[in-house]
């Protein structure tokens, strides 16, 4: 069991200096999951708040490899530096016991949306990548448009509350269930507050052979509208809630990672958030009852699927 | 040893990419240029290169695990048409943003709509803003010929900037033709060894690369972009040279064919040339002076070169496979005739548009154009500066 | 020409001496950007006398700025501690080890 003493005494590959907002949970997964492996890691970031906030020259946040090319391809660019490591390899311009890791990084923007195309060949071709999606639920970077990973229920700027649509229509594309829909090795749900959950996905990631997918919820205090020094209390709520179950699919069998001491209602992820307050008058609370009801179904079929 | 062959255009890629056996290869199939790829596959399984070969999932990813692949520090290709090119448009920028010397061939094919798949440049013409160097070729030949030297231009230091090399759909990409396939280690040997700068494998120096500019450095980059493409006329003319030396068929940036004592030309790119110069002969035999230019660099464009041939004519007829909508005709005149304007003695000039979705082009529409241009010559007068070829009017 | 390296010649640098590709080859540079200037109104105080060094304001702590030596806890680095207060609320002591304060922010 890796204790946070041990991750303390390693060095940062992302450094202070950075220009994401106040309380923002990107910096806090990316520390984890930065530290789960010991090689040197390769990074392709998709276009979004990270790639924005750490790259702006001629600042710099990287200690590591990092490269961007655009929003949509992350997965696409990373196979290729993948594809071109194992060729000079193979023709023996690196040396064979040289190890490096590729990742590439996402928001859900980035991942569920405009980049799923590249993400879903990639994992299908089997080069030996991490994928990690950091899942705020929203185009955070461009001032909160609506995804397909935002809520039912939330207001975004593409989706509004208003007085006769109360926000996002629709539920969330579970692309966490997608991505172990393609077969991959490593499949996994995480959120920061369990940084050692967070940590063990992620190690568990690196060492596979092949293509490893980590969704992990990214609370966003300037989207989500909550106090930003609460966002670790409110990804808690989401795991306790089973908003976000934390789960991983390892070679096709699931495990569901952490089990509520007592499954709270969905209600006490809703309420400290700024983006679901239209919820709460007295015409719209009939959507609460919806969301609690998918909530619920979602958690029965995952136990379901753990059970297998 | 070098060996007489028939072969298409795209067997030529093929065996070019065989003697070359980039690091990395990634295509998407689509007609016309389908069979690059899959030779290219078969190679691989046979084990004749030891490429990596990816197939993604689309063009748009095929040209960013290009982008990947050489941003990692090796030698990369690919090869595409039409839709796929215009699906990596977006690609295609950050490629030469990032100075990055991937070598794409492109058979060149009609954009949709309609949807056709045959000959037209309105593809590379589409990309052709992009920051690659493009180079347009007539056959099998000059296509094999122009992929092994595009290598030595896209990565030589000055330059490190990806070029396109281009040939028509079908009339090339799938006739056989009688060629010359050179030795292969003489070929390795042209095109040398890989020097990477900056590559991302090389973890003990780390690098941040393509990041976020506001206005203070935006303006400085793309500059800094440009010096590649502007550094590359004096490359692309070495190595045409020596290509020269070593396989015996030198290249400049364009061919001027019977232009000696010429008045008019024709100034074209591409397969049309090889019709275009048999009514040249015609009409020579028959005491007439006219004379053929065709452009094989339109990517830098030779402006100045191309202003001095063509500024002693009297007439000049540009004929483009490609139209560009709304603009004072198309690509290939336009950039033409502004080249003109700082001389003094410069000769009428007309634009025709050809071929499009490859229709054809025969001898009778050339003895047209030029029947155009005497007229022109000896009148010193232009009715009608643009016009269609074999067009149902 | 030679190239732009280090953070101060990149600053600086005209058109021909930026590395080509858009290269930046100074890695984690922002390290001298200082974004503790982004606190407005409060500040963590880090309380040692009932730290119990369990480092959840380290792992916690969106801007790296929990100072961590051998496993303890030896402060803040206001240089880059934007004051989101994180690590007050993760902090599990009772009373708290780190104290959200008032801060006078005097503009420069
Ligand atoms: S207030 Fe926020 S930024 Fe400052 S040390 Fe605490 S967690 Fe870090
Ligand atoms: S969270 Fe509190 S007790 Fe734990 S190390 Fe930080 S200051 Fe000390």
């Amino acid at each position: 069991m890796v204790r946070l003493r041990e991750l303390a005494s390693m060095e940062d590959r992302l450094v202070s200096g950075h220009g994401l907002c106040l309380g923002c949970g990107i910096p806090v997964i990316m520390k984890v999951v930065l530290r789960a492996t010991t090689d040197p890691i390769v990074i392709a970031n998709a276009t979004g708040c990270l790639e924005v906030c750490t790259s702006r020259f001629p600042w710099t946040s990287w200690r590591t490899t990092w490269m961007h090319s655009a929003f949509e391809n992350a997965a696409s660019t990373i196979a290729g530096v993948e594809a071109m490591y194992k060729a000079l390899v193979r023709k023996g311009k690196i040396p064979k016991d040289k190890k490096i890791k590729f990742l590439a990084i996402g928001g859900d923007g980035g991942t569920y949306d405009i980049g799923f195309q590249a993400l879903s060949g990639a994992a299908e071709r089997g080069h030996d990548f991490v994928y990690i999606c950091y899942d705020n639920n929203v185009y955070a970077n461009t001032g909160g448009q609506r995804s397909a990973a935002t809520p039912l229920g939330a207001s975004a700027t593409t989706s509004p509350a208003g007085s006769k649509i109360p926000g996002k229509m629709q539920k969330r594309k579970d692309l966490t269930q997608i991505m172990a829909a393609h077969g991959i090795p490593y499949v996994a749900q995480a959120s920061p507050h369990r940084w050692m959950d967070l940590y063990n996905k992620a190690k568990k990631a690196f060492e596979v052979d092949g293509p490893a997918f980590l969704n992990v919820l990214t609370p966003c205090p300037l989207e989500w509208k909550y106090d930003e020094s609460q966002g670790m209390r409110i990804a808690n709520l989401a795991a306790d809630t089973c908003v976000w179950p934390l789960y991983e699919v390892e070679n096709g069998k699931y495990k569901i990672n952490y089990f509520p001491k007592e499954k709270l209602p969905v209600i006490k992820w809703l309420e400290p958030q700024g983006r679901f307050r239209h919820l709460f008058k007295e015409e719209n609370k009939w959507l609460i009852d919806e969301i609690q009801k998918s909530v619920d179904e979602d958690w029965e079929r995952l136990q379901r699927l753990a059970k297998l | 040893m070098s060996k007489i062959v028939t072969l298409n255009g795209n067997m030529a890629i093929a065996e070019a990419i065989r003697q070359i056996n980039p690091d990395v290869v990634a295509a998407y199939p689509i007609t016309p240029s389908t069979s690059i790829v899959e030779t290219v596959a078969q190679y691989v399984a046979d084990g004749l290169i030891d490429s990596e070969f990816v197939c993604p999932e689309s063009e748009h990813s095929a040209m960013s695990v290009c982008i990947g692949a050489a941003a990692a520090g090796g030698r990369v290709t690919t090869a595409t048409a039409s839709q796929g090119l215009a699906l990596m448009w977006e690609m295609l920028y950050i490629a030469a943003g990032l100075r990055l010397p991937i070598v794409a061939a492109i058979v060149n094919r009609a954009l949709s709509a309609p949807i056709n798949i045959h000959g037209d440049h309105s593809d590379t013409m589409g990309a052709r803003d992009s920051g690659w160097i493009q180079i347009y070729s007539e056959n099998a030949q000059e296509a094999y010929d122009n992929f092994i030297q595009a290598f030595r231009i896209a990565e030589h230091p000055d330059v490190r900037t990806p070029v396109m090399v281009t040939f028509d759909g079908f009339i090339i990409s799938h006739s056989l033709e009688t060629m010359k396939i050179e030795d292969d280690e003489a070929v390795k040997k042209f095109v040398g060894e890989y020097s990477p700068v900056y590559p991302l494998l090389d973890t003990d120096n780390p690098i941040t690369v393509g990041p976020i500019d506001f206005t203070d450095f935006y303006f400085e980059h793309k500059v800094n972009q440009l010096e590649g493409i502007e550094n590359a006329p004096k490359v692309i003319e070495e190595v045409g040279k020596e290509f020269g030396k070593r396989f015996g068929r030198e290249y400049g940036f364009f061919e001027e064919y019977r232009m000696d004592d010429a008045e008019v030309a024709i100034l074209l790119m591409s397969s049309a040339a090889g019709t275009a110069k048999e009514t040249v002969d015609e009409l020579r035999a028959q005491g007439k002076k006219v004379g053929l230019i065709k452009l094989r660099v339109f990517r830098p464009f030779p402006a100045r070169k191309l202003a001095e041939t063509l500024s002693r004519l009297k007439a000049v007829a540009v004929l483009d496979r490609a139209t560009s909508p709304g603009a004072e005709g198309a690509p290939l005149f336009v950039e033409t005739r502004s080249a003109l304007f700082d001389y003094p003695e410069r000769p009428k000039i007309i634009n025709y548009v050809y071929g499009l979705g490859g229709r054809d082009i025969t001898p009778e529409h050339f003895h047209q154009v030029y029947r155009k241009l005497e007229k022109i010559a000896s009148t010193g007068k232009v009715d009608q500066y643009y016009g269609y070829l074999n067009l149902r009017e | 020409m030679k190239k732009a390296k280090t953070l101060e010649e990149l600053k600086n640098a005209t058109w021909k001496e930026l590395p080509i590709g858009t290269v930046n080859p100074d890695p984690a540079n922002s390290l001298k950007n200082f974004t503790g200037t982004w606190r407005s109104g409060k500040k963590p105080i880090f309380k040692k006398d009932t730290c119990i060094h369990c480092l959840f304001c380290w792992v916690y702590c969106p801007d790296m700025a929990i100072i961590v030596k051998d496993g303890k806890v030896l402060g803040i680095n206001y240089d880059y501690c934007k004051g989101c207060g994180i690590c007050e609320v993760e902090c599990p002591t009772k009373p708290k080890s780190i104290e959200m304060v008032k801060e006078e922010v005097t503009l420069s």
